[in-house]
């Protein structure tokens, strides 16, 4: 296998090769991808759209079918993940670990033990030991914050900078992965629940392909954002603009709860009670 | 020779990114592991991405967000001062399916494992051979 796996691959990269002798070379105005379809974008953007981020306003607006079902196939790989991996029926473990708070120390209930009548100064912890890591945690929590916030800013300042709502919400989602890594599984889903993520990642598709259905009803085609200046009381152009960041929020949902349950699914092999 | 330098310097990246696409592509054929023929996967899509990326390149542009906004005035846009948004658009999206994808290959990988206690191909077919 390794023999022919070497054959085929040094045949294909060499026609490849051969193939690019042909190519445009790099950085050329007149290359054929950068002629026909893209000056007009680069041209038209700002007068039609109103937005100076022509990625952002190819991307939800006259590419917006695409990048609505981009989104579906975001959401349908976390609700393939979630239906492969999860574990509905949960057998209970056979010990489980406390760790006391102000002192440290660790404790070890069997299965059907009894529990100390006071827990208030005991947190769950994994079965496999995990140490009270002050740094890790002090550190993660001063840095969700801001990559939240930061987060948030690139999915509403996407009309001005590189951004949008597939990169934010990749962030938000990856802030609450490093809280359920900083601290545990558990207490990640006691933060974002598991029900919650299911719900927002479906709530933004939702909110994408009913913005189209808006535009619809306004009279206009689908995702033809222009209808929706009747709504925002403004011109038509501004009303595109409009139009993508509420396309743009509901793919940050919908990316955002997706990264979120492919952590959770992934790391604990479906179970969602420890991982990582 | 001197006739060769400009082909080299004006080709070399998409040689750079053939290579790196027939590493990932030999890893899917030719690694036993399936983690690492999904890290192979992820090499040749990341590959297709970078090429993309440089398809949309233009000398002496800048990136595709138009200057000064709205406060430009009535400024003529020119396409050649931007470099092409279209290969952009298209790779952030594809960026974004990449992670979601993998995802749910690494949930398969899982079930495999669940399965048949190993990720080894050849360890895999014996066992299912022996059902």
């Amino acid at each position: 296998m390794k023999v022919l796996g070497t054959l085929v691959v040094l045949l294909f990269g060499g026609l490849l090769i051969y193939g690019t002798l042909d190519f445009p070379s790099w950085g050329d105005p007149a290359a054929p991808a950068s002629t026909h379809v893209s000056p007009r974008y680069i041209e038209r953007t700002l007068e039609e759209t109103s937005v100076p981020n022509i990625v952002t306003a190819v991307l939800a607006d006259y590419r917006g079918y695409d990048t609505m079902f981009e989104t579906i196939v975001i959401f349908t790989a976390g609700i393939a993940c979630l239906f492969l991996l999860r574990v509905i029926k949960r057998e209970e473990a056979e010990a489980r670990m406390y760790r006391h708070i102000p002192t440290g120390i660790t404790l070890r209930v069997k299965q059907r033990a009894r529990l100390p009548e006071s827990m208030e100064e005991f947190e769950r912890i994994d079965l496999m030991w995990v140490p009270y890591d002050l740094i890790v945690k002090t550190g993660c929590r001063l840095i969700i914050p801001f990559s939240q916030l930061f987060a948030l800013y690139v999915i509403a300042h996407g009309h001005h900078s590189p951004g949008g709502g597939f990169q934010g919400g990749v962030i938000l989602g990856a802030s609450i992965a490093l809280y359920a890594i900083s601290t545990n599984l558990r207490s990640g889903l006691a933060w974002f629940g598991e029900k919650a993520a299911v719900l927002l990642c479906g709530l933004g598709v939702f909110i994408y392909a009913s913005t189209g259905a808006l535009c619809m009803l306004l009279g206009a085609g689908y995702l033809d954002y222009g209808a929706l200046s009747t709504l925002f009381g403004v011109d038509p152009v501004t009303a595109r603009s409009h139009g993508i960041l509420i396309v743009e929020i509901g793919v940050g949902i919908s990316v955002m709860a997706v990264m979120v349950l492919l952590y959770y699914n992934i790391v604990s092999a479906g179970r969602q009670d420890e991982g990582l | 020779m001197s006739d060769l330098v400009p082909i080299l310097i004006s080709k070399v990246n998409y040689w750079v990114y053939i290579a790196l696409m027939m590493i990932g592509l030999w890893a899917v054929i030719a690694k036993n592991n399936l983690v690492k023929k999904i890290i192979g996967m992820n090499i040749l899509q990341t590959a297709v991405i970078l090429f993309f990326i440089s398809i949309g390149a233009k000398y002496n542009a800048t990136i595709p967000i138009i200057m000064h906004g709205h406060d430009a005035g009535h400024h003529a846009v020119n396409a050649i001062d931007y470099i092409n948004p279209l290969p952009h658009v298209l790779m952030l999206t594809a960026i974004v399916v990449a992670v979601a994808t993998l995802g749910v290959a690494l949930a398969l990988v899982i079930k495999v494992h669940q399965k048949y206690q190993t990720l080894e191909e050849d360890e895999i077919l014996a066992k299912m051979d022996e059902q």
